[in-house]
């Protein structure tokens, strides 16, 4: 299987390579087509690196042609394996007959209209995770049409990121060492920071908010 | 009603006549008659099936068939199995449920197929439908334990609850305890799609226990093998049984307690699930393996020679499901002891390794299909084929109905000749009459479809992939299939001539899906616009297609018939064809939402255009709303040019608005629709059309 899940290159690679891989072509017979879905992992549900890599407003990962990073990536697989094929060979979800290493969970923001999924089995650290979330809702913008006033980062200020464990207590991210998180971990909820008093006092948990 | 001839049989002995007839096709022929006929049988149809949910609306069905107790929607296209339609498409099951919650109090019976139900939808169905009966959510998504735990609180008359392939959020087995200890009317629950490690195992007992009328239970992996016999003794009426995790360290006392439960069952027919599986608790199956018609061993992966023990031992076999660890040797051995089989399905247990990890090759086809007269349905994975091979099983197999076969290099030419497969297919659509379903591989030139086109006239769906040459392949399916509904094409270099060649031939079909080929968007356009019928729907996530040249080939494809118009609950990846640009719905960022039944707040316009950039969910916002506190935005304007390219928003001819209970007029004379359409988690919106005041031009 395809290893280039979460990898990401430095922004002056990415333009290099944007070029040929932006490319229009019409992939005449012998030749199969990567889409833009990355083909990362066949037959699974959408991975966590799947979703940042659709790079929701975060402009240095799309070339002018509006390329997502998991093309780049896809391209990028290991050199001397084939570029996989999405959706083949035709297997019904492929991930869940025999493997029980991923572990998705929820991601919901308060005021937003979906959720995401992660694979918290694709990090290794917390700030891992939360940059990846930053990216995920990055572009959001809230409006709190009382006050009229705009928040811009969902990771600054106004946003504070809660878990909901095996317990089913919401606890806030970061404070149990990463392994017991991902074990413990149900689902996850940026929660507005006025309703986060309830949870146990304590202080925020130390990564760092992206400028 | 009027009686125009004297002879005519009262209403109600029609309606009793009509009651006999169940099949849709007929029913449909009874209601085109004449008119009276029309009006009768639409006042008795108790059953519905629509095979794209976007076919029709809510509205019109209801309409026409006011006293459905059964209903059978399906959403996405085929491909999504396969990863080939992007997160957030569709296929929402809410607007459905809403319209229904109101207009068919006794509604019994729910079948969904790869569409998105939530939890709310879960929590409408328990609380709208007094005696409901049957839910069946096949391949779908969108909803947790939370909205089973709904159903089962509420629904006293559930008979089937089946969540086969769904994608559950499963938050561990305690709605099972909301089974109500009065409930004792479950005759059938699939759960075997949940995830969680956690089961309410005293919960499933009980409830297993309390309902004598039982006849089909499936279990998910968390259920351990030392609990089967506990489950199978409070249940020997079973007819249809899956296990759970089926592996465990070897011990005497509990291999004997499972196959002594195993034999109480004298009823049991079926069975699946097998995680896990420990090859020496097999045998414990064995009592009851001479009465099997059906086994589905996908999940088995043990090798040839413990499959052939196990299967020696089945001679009613019907039905196998199985991985392709079987090998050649072993469907030699599955075809000389079992020669009842109906349906073959054999798996790959490696796709993506580029070497055989198995000794898996036609051959095992072949030698099934020589033997087992009765063969109608094969869904065969390997990786060399010949047309040798083909046309001995399409010779010795001319009943065959459905033919999957998939060889997992693309373009794998015939191994001993190095030619294309196309006399191999051709030879299974000459002699197989009846094919209805039919999936190609391997190296396939035009010619194979003109084979097709020319001999399978009963070919009802049929799949391609990395094959044909030129538009003649696609065009000689066309227009020769008569029967064709669905077909789904990916990765052949089928461009705009065969297409609009035969655009009328898509007004009878279901639905056409193709994706990595070589349509333009210009020819889209041109199909959109001249095809009122037809939903030309463009999927591509890469960019507006309208930012290329119209000579460049779109992404993705779904073009599909309706007569319902183009739908609404797009996301910002699909683009509709319309033949009207006013019609496009371009839907915008949704800034805040809420749970009021009236609007929602949304954003400025410079938010919108941020969200589209951003390809969330949107939902479209069209007018000032000048008229409520909670929003200060400021109004639309159409063509926008610092939107790059400049596209119309949507404006909503007041004509075409529905006169209803869902429009009201505001005392400014604007008016409103309410369309509950929901997105994961749900939202209701609204879509204001906009007075010619504020809005010049509409």
């Amino acid at each position: 299987m395809s290893s280039e899940n979460g990898k990401r290159l430095p922004e002056t690679d990415a333009a290099g390579l944007n070029f040929e891989a932006t490319e229009l072509t019409l992939g005449l017979p012998g030749k199969s087509r990567v889409t833009s879905d990355g083909g990362a992992k066949l037959g699974s549900k959408r991975g966590f690196s799947e979703t940042v890599d659709l790079s929701l407003g975060d402009k240095k990962d799309t070339n002018k042609l509006g390329q997502t990073q998991s093309q780049i990536d896809a391209r990028e697989a290991a050199p001397g394996s084939k570029a996989q094929v999405v959706g083949w060979p035709p297997v019904r979800g492929y991930a869940k007959r025999g493997k029980k290493s991923c572990k998705y969970v929820k991601v919901a923001v308060d005021g937003a209209p979906y959720l995401r999924k992660v694979d918290l089995e694709m990090y290794n650290t917390y700030q891992q995770l939360l940059a990846s979330l930053e990216d995920m809702f990055s572009c959001f913008t809230i409006r709190n049409f009382l006050n009229e006033k705009k928040m811009d980062q969902v990771n600054g200020i106004e946003y504070v990121p809660t878990y909901e464990d095996k317990d089913g207590d919401w606890m806030l991210v970061g404070d149990v060492p990463w392994q017991m998180f991902v074990e413990s971990c149900k689902r996850i909820r940026l929660m507005k920071n006025t309703e986060t008093v309830e949870l146990a006092p304590r202080t925020p948990p130390k990564w760092s908010r992206r400028s | 009603m009027q009686k125009k001839v004297a002879c005519s049989f009262p209403d109600e002995v029609l309606e009793h006549v009509f009651s006999f007839i169940q099949s849709d096709k007929d029913r449909n022929a009874v209601s085109m008659v004449c008119k009276s006929w029309y009006e009768i049988e639409r006042w008795c149809r108790r059953k519905i099936f629509i095979g794209n949910c976007y076919a029709v609306s809510p509205r019109m069905v209801i309409r026409r068939f006011p006293k459905v107790r059964s209903i059978e929607l399906k959403g996405k296209p085929h491909f999504a199995d396969f990863n080939l339609v992007p997160d957030g498409w569709g296929g929402y099951v809410l607007p459905w449920i809403a319209e229904m919650a109101g207009a068919y109090p006794w509604l019994e019976e729910i079948r969904l197929k790869r569409m998105v139900v939530t939890d709310e939808c879960l929590e409408l169905i328990a609380k709208s439908f007094k005696n409901f009966k049957v839910l069946v959510l096949f391949s779908c998504e969108g909803f947790s334990t939370d909205g089973l735990a709904a159903i089962a609180a509420s629904c006293m008359n559930l008979r089937e609850l089946d969540l086969r392939d769904s994608d559950v959020d499963d938050l561990g087995g305690h709605w099972l305890s909301h089974f109500p200890e009065t409930y004792t009317s479950l005759v059938s629950l699939n759960s075997s799609c949940l995830g969680s490690d956690e089961v309410s195992l005293s919960a499933l007992e009980r409830l297993v226990g309390r309902c004598t009328n039982l006849r089909t239970l499936r279990l998910n992996r968390a259920v351990p093998l030392d609990k089967i016999a506990n489950i199978l003794g409070r249940a020997p009426q079973l007819v249809d049984f899956g296990t759970g995790t089926y592996g465990a360290d070897l011990q005497s006392d509990v291999f004997s307690s499972l196959a002594g439960a195993f034999s109480s069952c004298k009823e049991l027919r079926s069975l699946s699930g097998f995680w896990d599986v420990v090859p020496a608790y097999l045998p414990a199956i064995y009592p009851v393996c001479s009465r099997l018609t059906s086994l589905n061993l996908s999940y088995v992966t043990i090798q040839s020679p413990d499959l052939v023990k196990l299967l020696r031992h089945c001679p009613s076999l019907q039905r196998l499901l199985v991985l392709d660890y079987i090998e050649d040797s072993g469907l030699e051995a599955l075809s000389s002891s079992c020669k009842d089989l109906q349906e073959l399905r054999v798996f790959p247990s490696d796709p993506f390794g580029e070497e055989p990890n198995v000794s898996l090759t036609e051959q095992g086809l072949v030698s099934v299909c020589l033997a087992c007269p009765k063969l109608q349905s094969v869904l065969y994975f390997c990786r060399r084929m010949s047309n040798v091979a083909l046309v001995t099983i399409a010779q010795n197999c001319p009943n065959l109905t459905r033919f999957r076969l998939c060889i997992i290099e693309p373009r794998t030419a015939d191994f001993l000749t190095l030619e294309p497969l196309d006399v191999g297919f051709g030879a299974i659509v000459e002699h197989c009459k009846d094919l209805r379903r039919l999936s190609l591989s391997g190296l396939l030139t035009d010619r194979v479809f003109e084979y097709i086109g020319r001999y399978a006239k009963k070919l009802e769906m049929l799949s391609v992939a990395f094959a044909g040459e030129s538009d003649l392949g696609l065009h000689h399916v066309l227009s020769g299939c008569e029967s064709l509904r669905k077909l789904e094409i990916r990765d052949c270099p089928f461009g705009d001539k065969a297409l609009l060649a035969n655009a009328s031939k898509l007004e009878t079909m279901r639905s056409l899906w193709m994706s990595s080929c070589a349509v333009s968007f210009g020819a889209c356009k041109l199909l959109g616009q001249k095809m009122p019928r037809l939903n030309v729907e463009v999927i591509d996530e890469s960019g507006p297609p309208d930012s290329r040249p119209d000579s460049c080939p779109v992404d993705k494809l779904y073009i599909y018939r309706s007569v319902a118009g183009p739908r609404f609950d797009m996301p910002p990846f699909v683009w509709t064809m319309d033949e009207d640009s006013a019609l496009q719905v371009h839907a915008l960022h949704v800034a805040e939402y809420n749970r009021k039944p009236d609007w929602i707040g949304v954003g400025t316009y410079e938010e919108s255009i941020q969200g589209l950039r951003a390809k969330m969910p949107f939902v479209l916002y069209l007018a000032e709303l000048s008229n409520t506190s909670q929003c200060s935005s400021q109004p639309l304007l159409s063509g926008d040019t610092t939107l790059t390219p400049p596209r119309p928003l949507l404006r909503l001819p007041i004509e075409t608005l529905e006169s209803d209970d869902k429009t009201q007029r505001s005392k400014e004379g604007k008016y409103m629709i309410k369309m509950r359409y929901s997105m994961n988690p749900t939202i209701c919106f609204e879509i204001r059309p906009i007075s010619t005041r504020s809005f010049p031009g509409v």
